[in-house]
């Protein structure tokens, strides 16, 4: 094709759109993002969802987003503007957004809202989140096995039951593949802070620690172990990929994007519902990253097949017999533990030697 | 050759005038900004500027101006007396937090109580906390000469970390599930901070906004203790022979500007933000050292300023989720403001001389 005949179909196919698009207004897709999204991290992954919806959709969504939102009044007016601009569906993506997304959802009862890892719902409300404890078992086994010091170091971000939950997840698989395992914890009260991450990671290195899991963002505490020498670590939310093979093994990855479309198509087709989900591995929401040959093979072949098993639903991460670390009785042999019980998890298990901070 | 010299008066025109010119010069370098990142750079200031007060929505944004703004200029009025007296209150942060904190504190601790009293206990609170908080750097100064400037700074993280330790202890909502944060204060009617017309954004935090600016207005002009924070500023060693202890209006000046910023906090966790989270403090007290400046240390001016601050906020928020800016542009956009305002500033005390070099 010469270039006038292209000139002529790109013109053809720009005339096309537009009409396509006069015809039927573009579904708004809205996104209120609590970090940069250059963050690496939690924040940088819920934009590369939104990225394959704008992919998916194409002419049929437009997004818009405002990123570094603080949680409060300001997140209120953030969400009322997309609402007035138009917006048919906002997700709102972190647990501080509840409130001022109740309070807006109040004011557009026609306009759908998607709120991420929380726990209110309205007609207009949607919650959803990913059951991470399941990458934890995951990532907890591989460091078990991985340590020679027997100190597993832990970067927490808030004692929320989220971060509690992991903790706890991550603890029961460790002790199950290394009974002398111990686990020591510096809460960060930050879910992003290169700074503070890396002096935590540089403590925890200090007191031993030659296995070093996170619930922060960054990847600066890879950057420390690195330095360390012989410390591993995994990637959290994203792959963290830039430090594979070693120090990071492993990764806990967000994949928001299956849901994202899934609820654009819902909005499209006119069948969206409120609805409370809490997706895993078997759902695609939380994935496992490439475990790399600084893992023996025995122990990356036990940790896929972990993460199999919890796919298929044959086996629950929380399963008994578990006691609370006060010594009381939690789970009896063979029971799972009820997602009631996990959102509001507010307790660690048995062997666990921190408290958790009041 | 151009050579800097020292007028003999500060410039009356050139005070006035600085802001106005930093404000130009903000729009200016912010579009060429803007335009690097590939964005209209009319639009990206015409939204910043002109969306919030006469675009589409306006009537949602315009209440919006005093809510964000009414805190800008609690604190800010505040810190601007400081500022006059060569009193360096960096620490609003810090006092802004405490005076949320026990503010809400009394509130949660009646809950469920349903009495008039409440609130008006809140701000008598919120107030004393701030004020307290103050005090730790200024008594600190007068009795051992400590240096304000770094106390009331590193007051500001220690405020975080109670914040923190209170949102997830003491305070936290015992119906929340176990996730931190306190009630919501918004659906405590006696403790709620609400519009006090529906739809205005009026609320008791803006009332206490203009009444802090007549009030520092009156002090400054009328009052022997306007005469001796200025005179203090101007002139320290004459202001002693004047008669003017400058211990006590360390504790004065300090004490005025943190039960500001406490009331202010008080009213933002009572009203706007409704609870005690982790993350409460949004900066408005650093901001306010911005507007204080802006505002020419001048009541009216600070008024103005903490208005012009709230409105690049909220036209920043619009032109990143319409025209997708970055937001560490528009907060770029807004240091521009005082950068410009600093380097304007040159041209009140000094004027450019053209000079002959001298033959050495």
């Amino acid at each position: 094709m010469n270039i006038k005949g292209l000139l002529a179909a790109a013109g053809l196919a720009t005339g096309l759109a537009t009409a396509a698009a006069a015809q039927d207004d573009p579904t708004k897709v809205g996104f209120i993002y609590v970090g940069p999204i250059g963050d690496g991290g939690w924040t940088y992954e819920h934009d590369k969802a939104r990225l394959a919806v704008e992919e998916h959709f194409g002419d049929k969504v437009e997004t818009v987003y405002q990123e570094s939102v603080p949680e409060g009044a300001d997140a209120e007016r953030a969400i009322t503007q997309m609402a007035l601009q138009g917006a048919d569906l906002i997700f709102t993506t972190s647990f501080g957004f509840m409130e001022p997304t109740l309070t807006v959802a109040r004011k557009f009862p026609d306009v759908k809202f998607e709120h991420a890892t929380g726990y209110k719902t309205l007609p207009n409300v949607s919650t959803y989140s990913a059951r991470f404890y399941e990458g934890r078992a995951v990532q907890g086994h591989i460091a078990g096995k991985m340590t020679e010091s027997d100190i597993i170091g832990y970067i927490a971000s808030y004692p929320i039951p989220e971060v509690i939950r992991g903790i706890n997840s991550a603890f029961v698989h460790a002790r199950e593949a290394n009974p002398d395992v111990e686990f020591k914890i510096i809460w960060a009260y930050t879910w992003f802070d290169p700074a503070k991450e890396a002096d935590a990671a540089t403590a925890l290195i200090e007191q031993g620690a030659d296995v070093i899991l996170q619930h922060t963002d960054s990847t600066a505490p890879h950057a420390a172990a690195e330095k360390a020498g012989d410390v591993v670590t995994f990637g959290q939310a994203s792959d963290m990929a830039e430090y594979k093979p070693f120090p990071r093994v492993s990764s806990i990855i967000d994949n928001w994007a299956p849901y994202y479309i899934d609820r654009v198509q819902a909005v499209m087709d006119g069948t969206w519902e409120s609805q409370q989900v809490w997706h895993g591995i078997d759902e695609g929401m939380v994935e496992i990253g490439e475990i790399t040959d600084a893992v023996p093979d025995e122990v990356k072949q036990e940790a896929l097949a972990l993460k199999e098993s919890m796919a298929s639903g044959e086996y629950h991460p929380f399963t008994g017999p578990l006691k609370k670390k006060d010594g009381s009785a939690w789970l009896a042999e063979g029971e799972t533990a009820s997602d009631e019980t996990l959102l509001g998890m507010d307790f660690y298990v048995e062997g666990l030697e921190a408290d958790i901070p009041q | 050759m151009l050579r800097l010299e020292r007028r003999p008066q500060p410039s009356r025109l050139w005070t006035w005038l600085a802001p106005l010119l930093a404000v130009l010069a903000t729009m200016v370098a912010g579009g060429l900004l803007f335009a690097l990142l590939g964005k209209n750079p009319y639009e990206a200031v015409a939204t910043i500027f002109w969306e919030p007060l006469f675009g589409e929505f306006a009537s949602y944004y315009r209440p919006q101006l005093l809510v964000k703004g009414a805190p800008l200029v609690l604190i800010g009025i505040g810190l601007g007396l400081g500022f006059r007296a060569g009193i360096w209150n960096i620490g609003a942060e810090g006092q802004y937090i405490v005076g949320a904190l026990t503010g809400a504190g009394v509130g949660l601790a009646v809950y469920p109580l349903d009495a008039w009293f409440v609130f008006p206990l809140m701000v008598i609170a919120g107030a004393l906390g701030g004020w307290a908080w103050a005090m730790i750097p200024a008594l600190l100064k007068v009795r051992f000469g400590t240096n304000e400037i770094l106390v009331s700074l590193m007051l500001v993280y220690v405020a975080e970390e109670l914040l923190a330790a209170m949102a997830l202890g003491p305070m936290k909502n015992p119906e929340g599930m176990g996730f931190p944060g306190s009630r919501n204060l918004q659906q405590y009617p006696a403790a709620h901070n609400a519009e006090i017309l529906t739809g205005t954004g009026m609320h008791w935090g803006v009332v206490a906004a203009l009444i802090a600016v007549i009030f520092a207005y009156v002090l400054l002009g009328r009052h022997i203790l306007g005469y001796h924070i200025r005179l203090s500023g101007q002139a320290p060693r004459a202001a002693r022979f004047a008669g003017v202890r400058p211990a006590r209006l360390v504790l004065t000046c300090l004490g005025i500007s943190g039960a500001l910023a406490g009331l202010a906090g008080m009213f933002e966790v009572s009203g706007p933000a409704g609870q005690v989270s982790i993350d409460f403090n949004v900066g408005y007290g650093f901001t306010a050292i911005i507007v204080a400046f802006l505002g020419r240390l001048h009541p009216a001016g600070i008024a103005l300023a903490g208005l012009l601050m709230a409105l690049t906020y909220i036209g920043g928020e619009i032109a990143q989720s319409n025209l997708g800016l970055p937001a560490a542009a528009i907060q770029m956009f807004q240091g521009m403001l005082l950068f410009f305002l600093l380097a304007v500033d040159l041209f009140t005390n000094f004027r450019v001389r053209l000079r002959k070099t001298e033959v050495a």
